[in-house]
């Protein structure tokens, strides 16, 4: 084989990998801390790479509506159930939360939105008006039966996923949008081009990666989040309220979705369903590194995306086949090894 | 005055099973309070309720506050806290980490210093702040969960058979570390099968059997009890 061929589908496979690795450890992460298989995931990342074109093109999206409704929404569900119960205090921080961030991200994004706006501030402004959707949608669809079984969640997940993908068609439309890159810069190694796209899904990637472990391993919050995955009765009992937890988790997820639908509406067209299929293949890492291990599935994503570089290069037809496949040996696997942790039960 | 803690007439259920009925019992502050029954008697049932992880009909108040409808978090802020019978701990997370979260609903300050005053209660636990909590040893894990609860400045200390499956040496030590919490003004409610340590270091005592309370009084005047000798000390 040309060996500059296999450099380029190399690079193509670690610059896609990278970022099912960014999705692969968000579903980790939201699967240890609520249990939910987080279908939705890819949604976040359509909703991120539509709203940043749209904020590109000096246009408001149809998003920075969806935030004041859900933000509004969440709240009535939190008041009508418990805001009998609520202190003063705790209601202002609701309300400030709720509606009062929704306000401030609607006023500032009618004030910044602008074709000459930095592309910083329209990065910004799209985390801003995605991120909180991540723990209002918590909040409304998934703490009301934060306790039932796994699959009872599931299909919460599913519903959740169809409800998106139906507002991402009304926000967005049927047609499908692309930006321009994030930075003009060039880069040659040997006789590969980086592109400044390439380099800025990397450098994002390993950034939100060292971010994330910062997070988890120094601050009180990431602790806690850890705690709530590893004992959720002992996360309880030091005071750790679980749907907080959960709402972290949302959001930090909601976040990475946004962050890596940014970084490849420039590469690829993206259309209001196209989060799925992507979200999808961050899941197959997520599998391969078995739901629990964020190395694994950082590893597994990058395997992912460079397996899917050579099949769409070899058999382009069959490149979705051949990724999805990919699980079926690690299931296989995994129920072998299944029967005997049934015994050690 | 008010009781620390008050509990009356209060039932917990299973289902269709009553594993507490019409309960009544208090907690004066600076009291060590223990409660004894055989295995099964709804001793845990009783602590987990009051400390909010099950539903309870009844009346639970802490300090005068009607606490019954609170959250586990607020019932902690205000400084109630469970050391349950499985411990509970962080498996995966370093010992520091583990008491660190223990002060979770404390202002980080004051988190800092109790955590010094924790490590100079269990220097064990000092000497292996890096390690995970699942590799501790029984009588450790005890300790953790017990500087974990401390971290979170508790009032009122209840503790689920803080003695079961450890060593007799190390079972010393905890009743001692129970009498030094009292003497550091935090108020103790006991929960043990082992009785004739429980009734040693308390100063009243309630007797369970099948989810009611059969006996109460002082612990000394239970030690002597005719009944309480038979069934639970092992004398006949
Ligand atoms: N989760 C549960 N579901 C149903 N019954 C339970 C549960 N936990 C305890 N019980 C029952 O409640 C009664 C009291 O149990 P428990 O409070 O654990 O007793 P103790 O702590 O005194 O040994 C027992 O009959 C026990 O079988
Ligand atoms: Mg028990």
């Amino acid at each position: 084989m040309d060996s500059l061929i296999f450099l380029f589908l190399v690079q193509d496979g670690a610059t896609n990998g990278a970022i099912y690795a960014l999705l692969g450890l968000a579903l980790v992460l939201v699967f240890a801390v609520t249990r939910v298989i987080f279908i939705p995931q890819g949604e976040f990342v359509a909703y991120g790479a539509l709203t940043y074109a749209l904020l590109a093109t000096g246009r408001v999206p149809g998003t920075v509506w969806l935030l004041p409704a859900m933000g509004l929404a969440a709240f009535a569900i939190e008041m009508i159930g418990k805001g009998s119960r609520m202190s003063g205090r705790e209601i202002a921080t609701d309300a400030a939360t709720h509606i009062g961030l929704p306000v401030v991200v609607v006023g500032a994004t009618f004030a910044l939105a602008d074709k000459s706006a930095s592309a910083l501030t329209n990065v910004l402004l799209t985390l801003a008006m995605i991120m909180p959707l991540g723990p209002y949608l918590y909040r409304i669809a998934f703490q009301p039966v934060a306790d039932s079984t796994v699959l009872t969640l599931f299909t919460t997940a599913i519903g959740v996923h169809l409800a998106m993908t139906g507002l991402g068609l009304a926000m967005f439309g049927a047609e499908g949008l692309r930006a321009g890159p994030l930075t003009d810069a060039r880069m040659e190694i040997g006789p590969l081009m980086l592109t400044g796209q390439n380099i800025a899904v990397y450098v994002a990637t390993v950034a939100l990666i060292a971010g994330l472990w910062v997070f988890f391993e120094k601050s009180l919050y990431g602790k806690a989040l850890r705690a709530t995955a590893v004992n959720r009765v002992g996360a309880r009992l030091v005071g750790i309220r679980t749907s907080l937890s959960g709402g972290l988790a949302f959001g930090l997820a909601a976040a990475i979705g946004a962050a890596s639908g940014i970084l490849i509406v420039p590469m690829t067209t993206v259309y209001y369903d196209s989060g799925f299929i992507i979200g999808l293949k961050g899941f197959v890492a997520a599998i391969i590194g078995a739901l629990a291990s964020y190395p694994g599935t950082a590893l597994a994503a990058l395997f992912v995306g460079v397996v899917e570089a050579f099949a769409s290069f070899y058999a382009s037809n069959l490149k979705e086949v051949i990724v999805f496949m990919l699980i079926v040996p690690v299931l296989v696997w995994r129920s072998l090894g299944a029967v005997h942790d049934d015994e050690e039960e | 005055m008010t009781a620390l803690l008050d509990i009356e007439n209060v039932f917990v259920r299973y289902g269709q099973v009553n594993a507490v009925r019409s309960l009544s019992l208090h907690v004066e502050p600076g009291e060590i309070v223990t409660v004894i029954g055989a295995n099964g008697a709804g001793k845990s049932t009783l602590l987990n309720a009051a400390m909010g992880l099950l539903h309870a009909d009844g009346g639970l108040r802490f300090d005068g506050a009607d606490i019954s409808s609170w959250g586990i978090e607020r019932r902690v802020e205000s400084g109630l806290c469970l050391v349950p019978e499985k411990r509970e701990l962080f498996g995966a997370m370093s010992v520091a980490d583990n008491l660190i979260l223990g002060g979770f609903r404390v202002e980080p300050t004051e988190r800092t210093r109790i955590l010094a005053s924790v490590y100079e209660r269990f220097p064990r636990l000092a000497e292996r702040r890096k390690q995970l909590a699942a590799t501790l040893s029984g009588g450790e894990r005890q300790m953790l969960a017990m500087g974990r609860a401390l971290m979170s400045k508790p009032r009122l200390l209840m503790l689920d058979e803080p003695s079961l499956g450890l060593a007799p040496r190390i079972v010393a030590d905890i009743f001692d570390i129970v009498r030094k919490l009292r003497e550091a003004g935090v108020s103790i409610l006991l929960v043990e099968q082992n009785a004739r340590a429980a009734l040693n270091v308390a100063d009243r005592a309630y007797v369970m059997e099948l989810g009611e309370v059969i006996l109460s009084g002082g612990a000394q005047q239970l030690a002597s009890d005719p009944r309480v000798a038979a069934s639970y000390l092992g004398l006949h």
